[in-house]
């Protein structure tokens, strides 16, 4: 690990496969993530874009193959797990912020936890982050009282908080009445440019222009095809991929 | 009236030992109770077996039975010797147990997975997200049938009577030697019950004000 070159993976998915029943999820799948690559992974419905980002902080068991994120292989259960999670932050398309804690609370809980800070320091911090993603003001309320944009946001920082290495979006917009979209994406770009490590599931394009590196297309468990944004919506190589953009494009 | 106030000593002793039964099993049976539910619910397939056999076996045997085998069986074992109140109160809390383990993993498949995935998603283990995450929420929903478990669990502190622990079941059987008419040391004892479950049904009240949680 000591000798790893900077430009090594940072998230290293190598032959992975997974079944649900007879259902065949991921097909050997391979993907590998740079420090401070933004890859936007798009498909169909059921193509597994979720179960690949679930697989990767294991929140999903994998039939075979080897996911490691900054060289450190993901550990069977335990202590070790929960560590190593998190260095991997997850945003969920229906936010999941602890319903029965307040919005601070949310972002102080995995630092006190897992990490071990001390109260006063947690809270300094997740005050910044919620200052960061705009709703500091909202700090002391329950997220039941947040608009979905809001809550969505206050999931980023509670995600931000534990110092991910990478951070994986799964639809992070979809839930979200359409005039919410835009303030969510815009944190999102904003971490891209400062450099963050991100997987995003997600059907926007805009997003995916604006801030991916590499988009990487499913279909059935495999991936497809990947290329740069601009190319890939241009000039898509495979049929299943200009099926699949003269569908969503048409909306 | 005078069935009552002649015989006050006899009512009061009665109902303190029911209390004391009740307040004692009650506790460990939320303890015992916590820690099965949380086995039945584990990721660990060993302790989910182990829960799940607890809970059939358990609550699948008659309370006499098990208050049966701790007032005569156990004692046949060789272990330390514990009186009849000490073995109706393990009795007891084991039983209960099994129904609180049950009504605390109802409780538990009502907070969405949503949340247990959020709580292992920022680096909680399993013992976290269950105490700081899911049972919280859960207990909510578990108070109408957790108190339930408890008034149960208080009627049935009247089976120990069978076991020579003398109790408020006991009451009845004691003042027919002082020629009470039985029918009316019934009535009271039954009163008195009913004023103890109004008091846990107030207790109830109070924590679903506390706990609701938004959604
Ligand atoms: N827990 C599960 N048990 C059984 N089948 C599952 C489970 N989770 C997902 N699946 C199935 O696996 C396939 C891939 O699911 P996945 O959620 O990864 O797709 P997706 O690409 O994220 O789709 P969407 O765009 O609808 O979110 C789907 O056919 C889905 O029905
Ligand atoms: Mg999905």
């Amino acid at each position: 690990m000591t000798t790893e070159a900077p430009s090594a993976a940072l998230v290293s998915v190598q032959g992975v496969n997974k079944h649900f029943g007879q259902l065949h999820v991921l097909r050997d799948i391979d993907l590998d993530v740079r420090r401070g690559e933004v890859v936007v992974v798009i498909g169909p419905s059921g193509s597994g874009k979720s179960t690949l980002c679930r697989a990767i902080n294991r929140l999903e068991t994998i039939e075979s193959g080897e996911i490691s994120i900054d060289g450190k292989k993901l550990p069977e259960e335990g202590r070790e797990l929960a560590r190593l999670r998190a260095d991997v932050g997850m945003v969920f398309q229906s936010f999941n912020l602890f319903a029965h804690k307040t919005i601070l609370e949310n972002v102080t809980l995995g630092p006190i936890k897992v990490k071990g800070v001390d109260k006063a320091t947690a809270e300094k911090e997740a005050m910044a982050l919620l200052e960061r993603v705009g709703v500091g003001h909202q700090a002391p309320k329950l997220p039941a009282q947040l608009s979905g944009g809001q809550q969505q946001r206050v999931a980023i920082a509670r995600a931000l908080a534990m110092k991910p290495k990478v951070m994986l979006f799964d639809e992070p917009t979809s839930a979200l009445d359409p005039e919410m979209i835009n303030e969510v994406l815009d944190v999102m770009v904003e971490l891209a440019r400062e450099g963050m490590t991100m997987i995003v599931v997600t059907h926007e394009m805009g997003f995916a222009r604006k801030a991916a590196d590499r988009v990487v297309f499913m279909a059935d468990g495999q991936i497809v095809e990947q290329a740069p944004p601009e190319q890939f919506f241009t000039n898509p190589h495979s049929e299943r991929a200009k099926d699949f953009l003269s569908k969503i494009l048409t909306h | 009236m005078n069935t009552l106030f002649n015989n006050l000593d006899v009512f009061t002793t009665g109902f303190r030992t029911t209390i004391i039964l009740f307040l004692v099993s009650g506790f460990f049976a939320l303890l015992l109770g916590t820690v099965i539910g949380a086995m039945r619910v584990s990721p660990v397939p060993a302790l989910r077996a182990f829960g799940t056999l607890y809970v059939n076996v358990v609550r699948n045997t008659p309370l006499t039975l098990v208050l049966f085998f701790f007032a005569f069986g156990y004692p046949k074992l060789g272990l330390p010797e514990i009186d009849f109140t000490a073995s109706a109160i393990v009795g007891l809390s084991l039983y209960t147990a099994s129904y609180v383990a049950e009504v605390l993993r109802s409780g538990v498949n009502t907070v969405p997975v949503g949340q247990a995935e959020a709580a292992r998603a920022i680096g909680l283990r399993f013992i976290q997200t269950l105490t700081v995450v899911v049972l919280p929420q859960a207990f909510r929903s578990v108070l109408p049938p957790l108190f339930s478990v408890l008034i149960a669990l208080l009627k049935n502190t009247t089976v120990a009577a069978g076991f020579s622990v003398y109790e408020a079941g006991a009451i009845r059987a004691y003042l027919a030697e002082r020629g009470e008419p039985a029918i009316v040391v019934l009535l009271w004892v039954a009163f008195f019950f009913v004023v103890l479950v109004l008091i846990l049904a107030q207790l109830q009240r109070y924590f679903e004000k506390k706990w609701k949680v938004a959604r």
